[in-house]
C-alpha cells in the first residue's frame, strides 16, 4: 500500500515486461493454432428442434439450472426479451455485447445440437468454431456435468426465439480476434469436470460444484490478472466488479461478524441477512435467481462458502466486540456525543459534518428499534462500512435501495439530489471511523465521483423469474 | 442558518440536524409538505431541493445551506394555480389529499426535467409516493393533464 514511487515504477516496469511476454506468447499460440491446427471444427447447423420434443421434466431441471448459473443476468437487457442478450459487459479490453441465446435459428442458437452447446459450455468454442470470450464464464461453466449440460440445453431450446442481432464488441487488438483465446484457454482453462467431487462428501462436493461451476461464483468474487483470468491461489478473494466491490467470501472476508451456513442461507434465500447487509447490484439479481433453486442446493453453496472464510473466525473476535458495542438501540443523541472524540481519533475535521448526517439521515433506520427488512443494518455489522473501499456504500447513500414490487425487501431512500460529493465522502469517513476499527478508506473521492451519475443499475431482489 | 424557500430568504435559527420538514412546518407554517413516516418511506414530505425531489423528513438543514428549496406554496395560489396544481384540481386527483402535495411535488420535478415523459417513465417516476386511497390513475391523468397545460397554454405562470 505503501509503496514508494520507485517500487511502484519498477512494478510497473516488471508487469509491462510480463505484459509483453504473455502477449508475446498468446500471439505465438494464436498463430500456432491458425497456421497448424485452424481452431476447432465448425459443427453442423440443425433445423430448431420442436419444443415438444424435448422432456418437461428435463425442461423444467433445466430452469432451475439456468437460475443457479444467472443465465438471464448477462443474457436478458432490462427490459428486453428474455435471453434475447445485447447486454453491455465492460472488461478492461473493451466492451462485450452478450449474445442471444434463444433458439432463433439466424441469431441466436436454434442451430446448435446439443453437441455444440455442450463444447460451447465446456470449451468456450461456438458452433462455428470460433473461440467465445471468457465474459461467458466458460471456465467455470467447463465445469457443468454433460446431464445439466443436456437439461440446461433443453430449457433454451424452448424459450421463445428471440430475432435480434446484438451489437459488435468493441475490443481492442489483439483481443478483438477471437484466435488469441486459443492461447488464452491453453493458459487459464483446466478443463472440466473435474474428478474432485468424487473424492468428497455429498454435501461438499454438490456446493463445490455449485460455487465453481454453474454458479461461478469467481466470476465477480476472484479477482483477476491483467490478462482478465481470475488469479490461482485467490479463489473467492474479493474484486471489483462494474463499479461494485464484491466482497472476500475466503478468509479474508471483511464480515464484522463471521459468516456461517445458516446465515449465509438467509442471506441467500432473503436477500438480506441482519448481522451482514443487503444483496444489491448484480448480487441482487443471483439472489432473485436463487428464489428458483431447490432448499438443498442453496445450502450447499452456503455451506461450502461459509467453510472458506471460517479460517478467519478467531481473528474476527476482535472486531466483532466492536460491531456488538454499537448495537442497535444506542440513543440516536449518542452519535452526536461520540462525534466529539471521533473527530480526534479519526483525525479528521470531517468527522463533524459526517456526524450530524449520521444522526439526522441515517440514524432514525439504522439505530431505530425496527429489524431488517424494516429497519436499517446496525452499521457496525454491515460489509458496506467493514469492506475493503467506500465503493458500494457511497453508491447507497447516493442511489438509495428501490423498494421491490411485491417482496419485502429493504428500502433505503436515496440521497444524491440533495448530498454533494463532499458530503457524501465526509459521511463515509465517518462512518467508517465510527463503526469499525479498521483504517481509514483511501481515496473516498474517487469513490463518490465514480458512484455519481454512473447509472449503475441498483438493484434489489427483483422479481425477474415472474417475467419469464 | 439562512434557507432559501421558495424565492424567498428564511432565517432560521434550528440545530443543523434538524430535518427539513420539521423547519418547514413548525417555524415556517409552510404545512403544504406532511409528516407521513418519517422515514423517507411514504413520499408524502416530498419538497424540491435545486429542481430536484427530496423527502424532507429525512434531510437535515446540514445538507441544504445554499440551495433552493420549493414547496406547493412557492408553485402557484389559490387564485393563480400552476398548471401541475390547475392538471391535480381538474382530475380531482385527491381523495384524502394526504399524500397529493409530495405528488406534485415529485411531478413538478418530472415536468421541469423531462416534460415529455411518457406514460411508462410517469409512473416509474412517482414510484417512491405512495397512495393509500387509490387515486393513482387520477394522479397520473393529473400528470399528463399538466404536460398539456404547459404545452398549449403559454401565460404566465407556467412550469
Amino acid at each position: 500500500m505503501l509503496e514508494g514511487g520507485t517500487q511502484r515504477q519498477a512494478g510497473l516496469d516488471m508487469r509491462a515486461l510480463r505484459f509483453a511476454l504473455v502477449l508475446c506468447l498468446l500471439l505465438a499460440v494464436a498463430v500456432g493454432v491458425y497456421v497448424f491446427a485452424a481452431g476447432p471444427p465448425a459443427i453442423d447447423p440443425i433445423t430448431p428442434p420442436a419444443a415438444a420434443s424435448f422432456d418437461p421434466a428435463v425442461v423444467k431441471r433445466g430452469a432451475i439450472l439456468a437460475a443457479i448459473g444467472d443465465c438471464d443476468t448477462c443474457h436478458t437487457a432490462p427490459g428486453g426479451r428474455a435471453f434475447a442478450g445485447a447486454v453491455a459487459i465492460p472488461t478492461p479490453f473493451g466492451t462485450i455485447f452478450s449474445t442471444n441465446i434463444t433458439p432463433d435459428a439466424a441469431t441466436g442458437i436454434g442451430a446448435w445440437s446439443e453437441a455444440a452447446f455442450q463444447r460451447a459450455m465446456r470449451k468456450g468454442v461456438r458452433r462455428d468454431g470460433a473461440y467465445l470470450y471468457p465474459a461467458f464464464p466458460y471456465d467455470h461453466f467447463t465445469q457443468v456435468s454433460d446431464d445439466d449440460n443436456r437439461a440446461l440445453y433443453a430449457f433454451l431450446m424452448t424459450r421463445a426465439p428471440v430475432h435480434a442481432t446484438v451489437p459488435a464488441n468493441t475490443l481492442s487488438f489483439p483481443f478483438n480476434h477471437r484466435t488469441v483465446m486459443a492461447g488464452w484457454n491453453l493458459l487459464f482453462l483446466s478443463p472440466g469436470p473435474s474428478n474432485v467431487y468424487a473424492t468428497m462428501d455429498a454435501g461438499t462436493a454438490r456446493g463445490l460444484y455449485l460455487v465453481e461451476g454453474l454458479g461461478h461464483c469467481g466470476a465477480c468474487h476472484t479477482p483477476r490478472n491483467f490478462l482478465g483470468a481470475e488469479k490461482f491461489g485467490d479463489a473467492l478473494a474479493g474484486a471489483e466488479v462494474e463499479g461494485w466491490t464484491a466482497y472476500a467470501l475466503d478468509a479474508s472476508s471483511p464480515a464484522a461478524v463471521p459468516w456461517t451456513a445458516a446465515a449465509l442461507y438467509r442471506y441467500l434465500r432473503d436477500g438480506f441477512e441482519e448481522h451482514h447487509g443487503v444483496a444489491r447490484g448484480p448480487m441482487a439479481e443471483v439472489v432473485a435467481n436463487l428464489r428458483a433453486a431447490p432448499e438443498e442446493d442453496v445450502r450447499a453453496i452456503a455451506t461450502y462458502i461459509a467453510g472458506q472464510s471460517t479460517k478467519a473466525g478467531a481473528q474476527k473476535q476482535a472486531s466483532q466486540q466492536v460491531a456488538v458495542q454499537a448495537r442497535r438501540g444506542e440513543a440516536v443523541a449518542a452519535a452526536s456525543a461520540d462525534s466529539q472524540a471521533n473527530r480526534a481519533s479519526v483525525g479528521s475535521s470531517d468527522g463533524g459534518e459526517g456526524a450530524v448526517i449520521y444522526a439526522a439521515a441515517c440514524a432514525g433506520c439504522h439505530e431505530g428499534p425496527r429489524a431488517m427488512p424494516y429497519g436499517g443494518i446496525d452499521l457496525a455489522l454491515s460489509s458496506a462500512i467493514t469492506g475493503p473501499n467506500a465503493d458500494n456504500l457511497v453508491t447507497i447513500v447516493i442511489d438509495g435501495l428501490p423498494a421491490v414490487a411485491g417482496i419485502r425487501s429493504p428500502i433505503m431512500p436515496a440521497f444524491g439530489n440533495v448530498i454533494d460529493d463532499g458530503q457524501v465522502a465526509g459521511l463515509a469517513k465517518y462512518l467508517r471511523g465510527r463503526f469499525t476499527d479498521k483504517g481509514s478508506w483511501s481515496d473516498i473521492e474517487k469513490s463518490v465521483r465514480d458512484a455519481r451519475g454512473s447509472g449503475r443499475a441498483v438493484t434489489v431482489s427483483s422479481t425477474r423469474m415472474d417475467q419469464r | 442558518m439562512k434557507l432559501d424557500i421558495n424565492n424567498r430568504q428564511h432565517d432560521v435559527d434550528v440545530d443543523p440536524r434538524t430535518p427539513l420538514l420539521y423547519v418547514l412546518r413548525d417555524d415556517l407554517k409552510l404545512n403544504a409538505a406532511k409528516f407521513g413516516c418519517g422515514l423517507g418511506q411514504c413520499g408524502a414530505c416530498t419538497v424540491l431541493v435545486d429542481g430536484k425531489p427530496v423527502f424532507s423528513c429525512v434531510t437535515p438543514l446540514a445538507l441544504l445551506a445554499g440551495k433552493k428549496i420549493t414547496t406547493v406554496e412557492g408553485l402557484g395560489t389559490t387564485d393563480n394555480p400552476a398548471p401541475i396544481q390547475r392538471a391535480f384540481i381538474e382530475e380531482q386527483a385527491a381523495q384524502c389529499g394526504y399524500c397529493i402535495a409530495g405528488m406534485i411535488m415529485r411531478a413538478q420535478a418530472l415536468l421541469l426535467g423531462n416534460p415529455h415523459a411518457d406514460d411508462a417513465e410517469i409512473r416509474a417516476w412517482l414510484e417512491p409516493n405512495l397512495c393509500r386511497c387509490g387515486t393513482h390513475m387520477r394522479i397520473l391523468r393529473a400528470v399528463r393533464r399538466a404536460q398539456e397545460l404547459i404545452k398549449t397554454a403559454q401565460t404566465g405562470a407556467a412550469g
